[in-house]
C-alpha cells in the first residue's frame, strides 16, 4: 500500500498521494483504488487515512456549527444572512422571536436590520435548500459590542486547540471574550481596545503558523511579553 | 408542448446499447443516417442548398456583395459565415441576438471552408487594395434532430458548388455587370466529421438523444487529400489522446464517403 | 500601424524568430493570488503574453434561474483588453472572444467538482492584457491555478498549450506572426490524472501522421506547463513559510 508523498508535503490538486488500502479523508478524492489530492494543502497520513489541510477553502455549512453572520437584507417573514458561505442563510422571524410572529404588530428591522452582526446556530442544510438559522438560544444573538475579525475557517480548529486549549489560554492571557463562529469569523469583547488588540495579534499569529508545533507554548509567550512590554511603558510615562 | 428532452430511462437505454455496439436506430457506430442533399432552391440567392441529415435539416444561402478587403489580404475576396439557430427548429432555441451555439457553429464551417482553401478568393478580387467580393455564407437551421456541425458543412458545401457569380468588367472604376454567369471557382471540398463520446465509445453523426447523453463531442473537418483542416472539441467531457487518433482515422474515411454525396466527380 | 511580414519565421538551422529551438517553449512566469477582491486569482507571462484570471465563488447564482440543481454553473468570460493587440480591439466581445469563452468553459468544467456545491455559480474571468499566439491556452493554465488558488476542489489541474506547424516544420507553442505565417496552429489542455484531452482545435491542414506528432509535441508541453502551475502554487506557501521563519529567527534573536 503505497503513499507517495512524506508528513505534511505540500500537494496540488491533481496530486497521487496514495493507493488501494487508504481512505480517503479531507480534501481527496478516491478514484479507481487511487487517492488525489483534490486542494492545495499539506498531506497528512493518519493510521490508514489520507487527508490534506487545505491553504484556502471556504466555510461549508454544517447543522449545528455556531457562525457568525452579517444581516443582508430583511424580508417580509426574515432576514437574509451572509455567513461567507457559497449560500446565503436565512433567519426566518419565528426563529428569532421567543413568541409567534405577528406581522402588523413586530417591525423585523428594529430588531436586526441590514448591516447588522449576529451570532446565530445553523439548524438545517441540505442539498436542496440554503441553510436556516436560529438566534433563539442562550448566548445567540445581535452583536453590539467588541470586533470581528475574519481568518480561513481551516485555521478555526487551531485556535480553539486540543480540547479547548488555545481558546482558554487565549481569554485568559488577555480577559477578553471569545466566540468563535465556524465559519470563519471571530467576534471578541475585552474590557478595553488594548486588550482586544492582544487578542487579534495572537489570533493572527495562529493563522500564520496554524501548521507549526509549540504554538500554543509560543502565543503566551508572545502575550506574556506583549503585556510584559506594556506594563514597563505604562509605568515609564506615569513616571515622566 | 412537450420537452424534446428523453426520459431517463431512454437516456440510459441509449447509452448502454452503444456500450454494446449498437445503436437505437439500428445504425453502427460509424454509419451517419440518410443524407439528401437538394441545391438551387432559393433562386434569389447566389448559391443554395438544403441538407436532411436523418431528420436535421439545414438550409444555406450564399449571397455576394462588393465590400473593402482585409488589409493584410489586398488581393483576395471576403469569407464570412454566419449561422442562426432559427427558433422554429427546436424548442430550445430562443428568439434573440446569436448565442455561443450558434457563433460556434458558424466558426466551425468557416474554419473548414477558409483553412481548405475551398474558395478560390484570389478570383474574386475586382480592384487590388480597394474593391473584392464578399462572399455571405447564411447557414439556416430548420429543424434539430442532432448533428448540427456536419449538416451545416455538407449544406454549405453544397450551396458553395451551387454558387453562380455574374460576369462583370470595371470601366473607369466602376463594375459593369455583363450577361451570363459562370460558377464560383471551388477548389477544395471540406467534410465535416463529428463524433460523441458515450460510455467510452465514438459514435458518428450522433442524433439528437445520443448528444443529450454524451461526455463530449469531437470534430474533424477533412479535405479532399485527406488532411485534416479543422478541429472542434465541444461539450463538458473528455477524450483521450487514443481516442482523438482513432478518431482522426475514422474521420478521414467517413469524410471521402460523405463527399460523394455532394461533390459529384 | 501594422508591421511589416518577416520574411522567414524559421532559419536553416531550424532556429525561430525569437531564437527558440522547434520544441521549445516561450519563457513563462506565474504568479498565485495577485488581486485583493477575487477569491481566487492568478497572473501569467508567456513569451509576450500577459493574462489574468479571477475567480468569484462558488457563490449564490445571480439570476437565480440560471442555477442548477446539481451542481454549481461555471460561467467563464474569456476577453482581450482594447490595448492588447496591434490594432486596437472594440471592447465588445468579439465572435471569436464568445466561441473561446464557451471552449474554455467546456475544458475547465471537467476538473471541478461541481456537484460539491448545487445552486451555487463559480465566476472566471480571463482577461488578455496583451497578446502574441495562444492567448487560450495561457488563459487556461492560468485559470486553472486561479481555482485552485481559490479553494475550489478541483480533480486536477488543467495545462493547456499548443502546437503546429511552421514553414514546413513541427512546432511547439506558436507567436502570434507564427500562427498567421505558418499552416496549422493547434491548441491543446490536458488534465494528467484522468489522461483526458479537455480541448482540442485546429486550423490549418494536417497529413493524419502529422496531426499525431503535433498531438505528442503539445502534450510534452502541456506536461511542462504542469510543473510551472505547481511550482507556482508551491512558491505562495513557501513565501509565507519563509516570511514567518525570517519573523522566528528575527524574534528568537533579539532574546
Amino acid at each position: 500500500m503505497p503513499v507517495f508523498y512524506e508528513r505534511k508535503q505540500l500537494v496540488t490538486p491533481g496530486d497521487l498521494l496514495a493507493e488501494n488500502d487508504y481512505l480517503a479523508g479531507e480534501n481527496t478524492h478516491k478514484e479507481n483504488g487511487r487517492i488525489y489530492a483534490t486542494r492545495v494543502g499539506l498531506v497528512n497520513y493518519e493510521d490508514k487515512r489520507v487527508f490534506v489541510v487545505a491553504l484556502k477553502s471556504f466555510y461549508v455549512p454544517m447543522v449545528e456549527d455556531t457562525v457568525i453572520g452579517k444581516v443582508v437584507e430583511v424580508t417580509l417573514g426574515g432576514w437574509v444572512v451572509d455567513i461567507r458561505a457559497p449560500y446565503l442563510a436565512m433567519l426566518r422571524a419565528s426563529d428569532a422571536l421567543e413568541r409567534p410572529f405577528k406581522p402588523q404588530k413586530d417591525d423585523l428591522p428594529s430588531l436586526f436590520d441590514a448591516g447588522d452582526m449576529l451570532i446565530a446556530k445553523i439548524v438545517a442544510y441540505d442539498r436542496t435548500r440554503d441553510p436556516l438559522l436560529t438566534v433563539l438560544e442562550r448566548g445567540l444573538g445581535k452583536i453590539t459590542r467588541g470586533q470581528i475579525i475574519e481568518i480561513t475557517p481551516t485555521k478555526i480548529p487551531r485556535v480553539i486547540g486540543k480540547q479547548g486549549s488555545m481558546i482558554s489560554m487565549l481569554k485568559q492571557e488577555t480577559g477578553c471574550q471569545i466566540t468563535i463562529g465556524q465559519n470563519g469569523r471571530i467576534l471578541i469583547s475585552g474590557k478595553s481596545p488594548e486588550d482586544e488588540r492582544l487578542a487579534v495579534m495572537a489570533i493572527r499569529k495562529i493563522e500564520q503558523e496554524a501548521h507549526t508545533t509549540g504554538l500554543t507554548d509560543r502565543v503566551t509567550e508572545m502575550l506574556k511579553k506583549e503585556k510584559g512590554e506594556k506594563e514597563v511603558v505604562k509605568n515609564v510615562t506615569e513616571e515622566t | 408542448m412537450s420537452s424534446l428532452m428523453a426520459s431517463r430511462v431512454r437516456q440510459k437505454r441509449v447509452a448502454q446499447l452503444v456500450s454494446r455496439g449498437k445503436r437505437l436506430d439500428g445504425r453502427g457506430l460509424t454509419d451517419y443516417r440518410e443524407v439528401q442533399v437538394e441545391a438551387g432552391l432559393i433562386e434569389r440567392a447566389e448559391g443554395s442548398a438544403r441538407v436532411r441529415l436523418g431528420k436535421t435539416e439545414v438550409l444555406v444561402g450564399v449571397k455576394f456583395e462588393m465590400g473593402e478587403p482585409f488589409p493584410d489580404t489586398p488581393n483576395e475576396g471576403v469569407l464570412t459565415v454566419n449561422a442562426e439557430l432559427v427558433p422554429l427548429a427546436s424548442p430550445t432555441f430562443e428568439p434573440g441576438p446569436p448565442d455561443e451555439n450558434s457563433i460556434e457553429l458558424a466558426r466551425v464551417v468557416d474554419r473548414g471552408i477558409r483553412e481548405s482553401k475551398a474558395i478560390a478568393v484570389e478570383e474574386l478580387c475586382i480592384e487590388p487594395g480597394e474593391k473584392v467580393f464578399v462572399v455571405f455564407v447564411d447557414v439556416y437551421v430548420l429543424n434539430h434532430d442532432g448533428n448540427l456541425i456536419d449538416a451545416s458543412c455538407l449544406a454549405a458545401l453544397a450551396a458553395l458548388l451551387n454558387t453562380k457569380m455574374f460576369n462583370y468588367e470595371v470601366k473607369e472604376g466602376e463594375v459593369k455587370i455583363k450577361p451570363g454567369y459562370k460558377p464560383l471557382p471551388i477548389r477544395n471540398y471540406p467534410v465535416a466529421v463529428t463524433f460523441a463520446k458515450i460510455n467510452d465509445k465514438l459514435v458518428v453523426d450522433p442524433w439528437l438523444e445520443e448528444e443529450q447523453v454524451m461526455d463530449a463531442r469531437l470534430t474533424m473537418t477533412v479535405e479532399k487529400e485527406g488532411k485534416i483542416c479543422a478541429i472542434q472539441k465541444g461539450g463538458y467531457g473528455y477524450f483521450t489522446a487514443e481516442q482523438v487518433f482513432e478518431a482522426s482515422k475514422i474521420a478521414r474515411e467517413k469524410a471521402e464517403e460523405q463527399r460523394k454525396l455532394v461533390v459529384k466527380e | 500601424m501594422s508591421q511589416k511580414k518577416p520574411e522567414k519565421l524559421i532559419d536553416e538551422n531550424d532556429v525561430r524568430l525569437d531564437g527558440r529551438k522547434l520544441n521549445e517553449m516561450r519563457p513563462i512566469k506565474i504568479e498565485v493570488g495577485v488581486l485583493g477582491n477575487a477569491d481566487g486569482s492568478a497572473y501569467i507571462e508567456q513569451g509576450k503574453n500577459k493574462i489574468l484570471a479571477a475567480v468569484y465563488g462558488p457563490k449564490e447564482v445571480h439570476p437565480k434561474h440560471l442555477a442548477l440543481p446539481d451542481r454549481a454553473v461555471l460561467r467563464c468570460r474569456y476577453h482581450m483588453a482594447p490595448f492588447s493587440v496591434e490594432e486596437r480591439k472594440s471592447p465588445a466581445p468579439s465572435r471569436r472572444e464568445l466561441e473561446l469563452s464557451k471552449v474554455i468553459r467546456e475544458c475547465l468544467e471537467p476538473s471541478i467538482f461541481t456537484e460539491y456545491y448545487p445552486r451555487t455559480s463559480i465566476d472566471l474571468f480571463i482577461e488578455v492584457l496583451q497578446a502574441d499566439g495562444g492567448t487560450r491556452c495561457a488563459g487556461i493554465t492560468v485559470a486553472s491555478v486561479a481555482l485552485a488558488d481559490a479553494g475550489i476542489p478541483m480533480r486536477d489541474l488543467v495545462n493547456a498549450c499548443a502546437a503546429g506547424k511552421v514553414e514546413g516544420r513541427l512546432v511547439l507553442d506558436l507567436t502570434d506572426v507564427e500562427d498567421k505565417g505558418g499552416e496549422a496552429d493547434m491548441p491543446l489542455a490536458y488534465m494528467p490524472s484522468a489522461n483526458a484531452i479537455t480541448l482540442l482545435q485546429m486550423d490549418g491542414m494536417l497529413t493524419g501522421e502529422e496531426f499525431e506528432q503535433v498531438v505528442n509535441l503539445a502534450l510534452d508541453g502541456c506536461k511542462q506547463i504542469g510543473q510551472i502551475q505547481k511550482e507556482a502554487l508551491r512558491s505562495k506557501y513557501v513565501v509565507a513559510k519563509e516570511a514567518e521563519t525570517e519573523k522566528e529567527e528575527a524574534e528568537a534573536g533579539e532574546k
